[in-house]
């Protein structure tokens, strides 16, 4: 199998499978905290982000609760700066544990609106709370056409046991 | 002395792929590990838990630092070396002077090679005269029973009437348990008849743990904190586990803490922080070659290693700390203050105990006196760093009174 996000940079960790066997998704009541629009489905791709986008265009980043429990407490979180244009799958920032360091990957292309910087002071929302308080940035998305190869939640649970069956 | 051959030198590609599922060999507490809610990676070729599903890596290591943590370590090298004149055939693969440490005591050692690079860190304890106990590296397992064989056959032909045996001790047959932490000594003193306010740091004894007989009790770790590693008969390792886990101030931990927790002492991981491209000087080991030995000048790569005593080396392994910004990982560019390329960090993780990033690289002379600023490259950024000194966390071994 491949979990190319949890590149074991730390060496000692030679994982030769799943660090963990388990994952949860826990669908959680959805609070929107940043604007009115209707509520949008996260869509996830095969390197554990996801992204909700809004009616207005602008995508919400974050990873996944299988993510943040395989990274463990994320003690650093770089995330893209403000007005930088990504490409999807760019690289755009890192979260580190004390285990590993895990690469960040944008879900979709667009420029960058706004950065969670509650995140930056405190990286552990990223464990207590991966899909509200642990978003990472904003997108304004520049073809909404990429989102269809992005996985439902439905989809992304059956990649992930396809993961762990390997 | 966590090890990993399988890694240094890997790039991302070649680590996605080993992320396939493939059984490594167990160790007799496996099944244990699986019960405890252990998280199973496969470790230089061991099933070995990285943590547990009731603590995370930071809240273990913490633990471990109030308290005491139980690690399995039976995939280390465990090595008897029983005979007259075995004190003499080891000194010829490593820079210990064995022959001046006292019965019962130990000491951490290298094995070298002709151009004084390092193949691996042990523990050699000197039972009595006629027998030694050797802990080395998982990850070199089979290089260093090659590596001690070879040694014999050459003794041997140099002195054809030694009798010298030497038994390797599988895991299925004898385990190791690692009891490190402030409380360690309290909790295993409730299941053991050996007096261990007389067993100092680096000291030896076979004694019983929970009615198991035939333990060997070594006062040592790899943490940086008092504590023991106990050999164990393998049938008998859950039942002394589970004795050991009765007191409230001991927890199961696993690889991820033992890692951050041996980078916090300022111990070397094998296959990062030194390798057979590194020596001892170099390496700020040098005074694991020890006087004697300086002065017979009779271990493999003497010549290389004494010149660089008296000479010093070109590099140094260097203790740095970084305020802010990511850890710097292996591989990481270490820079000078004005940008120029020194060298590269071999360890490095957030520290739980001192909430920085701690890191150990090599780096010229020049520039690895304590406090010399650095600046560390990390995904094409440079953030400010220092050189520190190490141990990172003062260390509080129960080491002997001075006379």
């Amino acid at each position: 199998m491949s979990v190319p996000r949890f590149l074991i940079r730390t060496t000692h960790l030679v994982v030769k499978q799943p660090i963990f066997s388990q994952y949860s998704c826990r669908i959680r009541p959805r609070f929107l905290h940043t604007s009115n629009c209707a509520h949008a489905a996260r869509l996830y791709t095969d390197k554990h982000e996801w992204v909700e986008v809004r009616d207005n265009g602008i995508g919400i980043v974050g990873i996944s609760d299988y993510a943040q429990e395989a990274l463990g407490d994320v003690v650093y979180a770089q995330l893209p700066d403000v007005n930088t244009v990504l490409k999807q799958k760019d690289e755009c920032g890192a979260l580190e544990s004390v285990k590993a360091a895990s690469e960040l990957y944008s879900p979709v292309s667009g420029k960058v609106i706004e950065k969670n910087k509650e995140v930056e002071d405190t990286p552990s929302l990223i464990n207590s709370s991966c899909y509200e308080k642990g978003w990472l940035f904003k997108v304004e998305l520049a073809n909404n056409d990429e989102v269809k190869n992005l996985m439902s939640e439905v989809q992304y649970k059956q990649f992930l046991k396809t993961q762990e069956d390997h | 002395m966590i090890s990993t051959k399988l890694i240094k030198g890997l790039c991302k590609n070649v680590l996605k792929r080993t992320f396939a599922t493939e059984k490594g060999e167990v160790t007799a507490l496996y099944d244990f590990h699986v019960q405890k809610g252990g998280k199973i990676v496969n470790f230089g070729g061991f099933m070995l838990p990285v943590q547990y599903s009731d603590l995370s890596i930071v809240n273990s290591h913490l633990f471990t630092r109030a308290n005491a943590s139980l690690f399995d370590v039976s995939h280390m090298l465990q090595t008897e070396i029983r005979g007259k004149n075995c004190v003499e055939y080891f000194e010829t693969i490593c820079t210990a002077d064995i022959q001046g440490l006292k019965n019962s005591s130990g000491t951490l050692t290298v094995f070298t090679n002709e151009k004084g690079g390092i193949l691996d860190d042990l523990i050699v304890t000197k039972v009595s005269e006629d027998q030694l106990y050797v802990v080395s590296n998982a990850a070199r397992k089979d290089h260093d029973q090659k590596h001690i064989l070879k040694a014999l056959e050459n003794y041997k032909k140099a002195n054809p009437a030694a009798d010298i045996k030497i038994t390797f001790l599988e895991p299925k047959d004898r385990s190791l348990l690692a009891l490190q932490g402030p409380k360690a000594a309290e909790a295993l003193q409730k299941l053991t008849s050996t007096d261990l306010s007389s067993l100092y740091f680096m000291t030896s004894t076979v004694g019983d743990v929970a009615g198991v007989k035939d333990c060997r009790i070594t006062r040592c770790g790899y943490t940086g904190e008092d504590g023991f590693e106990i050999s164990i008969p393998a049938e008998a390792s859950t039942k002394v586990a589970n004795a050991l886990l009765g007191s409230e101030t001991v927890k199961l931990a696993g690889l991820g803490a033992r890692d951050s927790l041996r980078l916090e002492a300022g111990l070397c991981l094998y296959g990062n922080d030194i390798t057979t491209e590194t020596t001892p000087v170099e390496a700020a080991l040098t005074w694991l070659v020890q006087k004697r030995r300086r002065e017979l000048k009779n271990f493999p790569g003497a010549e290389v290693i004494l010149n660089q005593i008296k000479d010093g080396s070109a590099v140094k392994r260097i203790g740095i700390i970084s305020e802010s910004g990511p850890p710097a990982r292996q591989g990481a560019v270490i820079l000078s203050e004005d940008e120029k390329e020194l060298g590269k960090i071999t360890s490095g993780c957030p520290s739980p105990s001192i909430s920085k990033n701690i890191a150990m690289g090599y780096v010229p002379i020049s520039h690895s006196k304590v406090g010399t600023k650095l600046k560390l490259q990390i995904r094409n950024k440079l953030y400010d760093a220092i050189v520190s000194k190490m141990p990172f966390v003062p260390s509080r071994y129960y080491s002997a009174p001075k006379k």
